[in-house]
């Protein structure tokens, strides 16, 4: 897509309007209209949120004729536990173990987005070998991450057997992430200023055996799923969205580069030290399930890529900043300087003061775009903080991709987009 | 784009009148490049017509929409031609072929909490705005979804605004029929 196309993105939003494909109606209307209609001889049904396949607690609301969606909408909120309202209570210190929990399957672009957008209040700059370990971190993560797509999309479309393969490889990962933060979830491991510690002996080593072991499994993948012909049946040309569609809803991530619009905020708004090491950017060109299934597997390829010219240049030096007002004295300090103990003290009480500004910064996150938005009082708590959630803004998407669809294919529609509930109620 | 003039020249051309560094405009709106980040001060009247113009410009992609309640921070910096009110929208836009971002910040005052919905012009805008309407009690005048997204249909109160507390409050549940 070039500059001139102006008017093909002006004419994907009149198609979009014109096509009617989200049944807008509030839940309660919902739940009252549900059942055969009458009057226009189309049946109104609910999908969810209980439901094996919506990947948490996503609820859709079907309009169907026949066999055939012809509207639906995504009703969500089943999950929001009011994220950004605690956000707002609590210390910048404390904001990781906060926003950690909202993309529970790469909890550590949360933290990085938030850290980031602190830091970037703060005006500081995270020591070499940090920013090292926070894009090692990140790429694992995004292994993890897409590991787990895998297994799910598998199992949505009966590849039961990849269920099982799926969760074995990210096993493997959340393994990596207990040794080198002590969880294997929610890590609190990124935090303004710096990691939480620095990696543990034999990281390397680790991190080599997973760097090994994977591509020989990521064959076995692509043997059981991307040449089989069922897989390809159930997934080619289902779901299709095009590039100025996708633009137009707002879409990022894999949804967006699987119209074949190269967009990736590591290569092209780059942050940490994305723009020192070699990667591509995966697209495909039709811009359907099977696509963003095929970008994903590419993107576990090209994340290893990256770990690996990590592996070859992790520079020594400092895992987090040496600002006493920001980063907590060591722990021996404590005993023999008054002024650590104070620090100490101020730190983990208060909190550090972050000058007062707005700012909003976005990472690549497996899903597309993470945003944090930071209003700062000047106080130590976050006037606001606001998450984009890239899976909150892609489900916009659903209607749009299961419009005259069969009601089989809602399962593989659904499971492509790779919502995380989490993210999207926060 | 106009450039901001520069205040030593201004003095030096209008010796008598003291020399007030005049804001840079962009699509004749004051901006601020605070942080490297550009920010438009758009009055509500003008949302539509700024954010049509700037996706003329390159600003394709509407990624976010989100409301702050400034009611205990009402001394914030912001351009003198701009009064401040207490809730803001705050509109995110990106540019892939400049690989830049520009914001608007939308004044929306307290007693009249509503501003302009540009879903017509960014259909991606829509779950945004309609969660800025759920949780910050901002309306959006033609909205094609105006209805609780995050919230039940039900609940009372925007739970993103600053005088709601936060704490212990009573669960509210749909009333479900007992299992006898």
């Amino acid at each position: 897509m070039s500059v001139s196309d102006i008017e093909r993105l002006d004419a994907a939003v009149a198609r979009l309007a014109a096509d009617d494909s989200v049944l807008r109606l509030s839940e309660t209307e919902a739940e009252r209209r549900s059942g055969y209609q009458a009057d226009t001889e189309r049946m109104i049904m609910n999908m969810g949120p209980q439901h094996p396949s919506t990947h948490g607690v996503l609820r859709l609301v079907l309009e169907l004729e026949g066999e055939l969606i012809v509207r639906s909408k995504p009703v969500i909120g089943y999950l929001h536990t009011g994220m950004e309202k605690t956000g707002e209570v609590l210390t910048y210190v404390q904001g990781p173990t906060n926003v950690t929990r909202m993309d529970y399957a790469s909890p550590l672009f949360n933290e990085l987005v938030f850290s980031l957008a602190t830091e970037t209040l703060l005006g500081i700059e995270v020591p070499e070998r940090a920013q090292w370990i926070r894009m090692l971190m990140c790429e694992v993560n995004r292994l993890s991450s897409h590991l787990l797509f895998m297994a799910t999309n598998g199992m949505d479309l009966g590849a039961v057997s990849m269920m099982l393969y799926g969760w074995r490889e990210r096993e493997e990962l959340l393994r990596f992430f207990e040794k080198v933060t002590g969880l294997r979830m929610n890590h609190n491991y990124i935090r303004p200023g710096g990691v939480a510690a620095d990696l543990p002996d034999g990281w390397r080593d680790d991190l080599r055996s997973i760097l090994d072991a994977l591509p020989d499994r990521l064959d076995e993948f692509d043997t059981l799923m991307s040449g089989q012909p069922i897989w390809q049946d159930r997934l080619q040309g289902v779901g299709v969205i095009t590039a100025e569609e996708a633009i137009a809803l707002g879409a990022t991530g894999p949804i967006l580069r699987s119209t074949g619009f190269a967009w990736d905020l590591r290569r092209d708004q780059p942050y940490l030290r994305y723009d020192e090491v070699d990667f591509d950017v995966i697209v495909g060109t039709h811009g359907d399930s099977f696509d963003r299934y095929a970008i994903r597997l590419g993107e576990i390829h090209e994340s290893m890529r990256i770990l690996r010219q990590i592996l070859d240049r992790m520079p020594t030096g400092d895992y987090r900043i040496q600002d006493k007002k920001v980063t907590p004295p060591p722990r021996a300090r404590i005993d023999e300087s008054m002024e650590a103990l104070i620090h100490h003290f101020k730190i983990f009480t208060e909190g550090f003061k972050v000058p007062e500004g707005e700012v909003y910064v976005a990472v690549e996150s497996p899903r597309g775009e993470l945003g944090c938005y930071l209003v700062s009082d000047g106080g130590p708590k976050p006037y606001r903080m606001h998450i984009r959630g890239p899976s909150f803004v892609n489900l916009q998407t659903l209607p749009h991709l299961m419009r005259n669809s069969l009601i089989a294919d809602t399962v593989a529609i659904v499971s492509s987009v790779d919502p995380i509930m989490g993210e999207v109620d926060r | 784009m106009t450039e901001a003039p520069d205040p030593a020249a201004g003095e030096a051309a209008d010796a008598g009148v003291a020399a007030e560094p005049q804001p840079e405009l962009l699509h004749g709106m004051p901006i601020t490049r605070d942080l490297g980040q550009l920010v438009l001060h758009v009055p509500r009247d003008d949302v539509r017509r700024v954010v049509t113009a700037l996706r003329a410009d390159g600003y394709w992609q509407c990624v976010d929409v989100c409301g702050v309640d400034y009611l205990d921070h009402g001394a914030r910096a912001l351009p003198p031609t701009v009064t401040p009110e207490r809730f803001e929208v705050v509109i995110s836009l990106l540019n892939h072929t400049e690989r830049t971002r520009a914001r608007l910040r939308v004044q929306v005052p307290e007693s009249d909490p509503r501003s302009p919905s540009i879903v017509a012009i960014h259909p991606g805008a829509e779950g945004p705005e309609r969660e800025t309407a759920d949780l910050m009690g901002i309306s959006f005048d033609d909205h094609p979804d105006p209805t609780r997204i995050l919230m039940p249909d039900d609940w009372v109160g925007h739970p993103l605004r600053k005088d709601y507390d936060v704490g212990r409050i009573p669960v509210q549940f749909k009333a479900a029929p007992g299992a006898r």
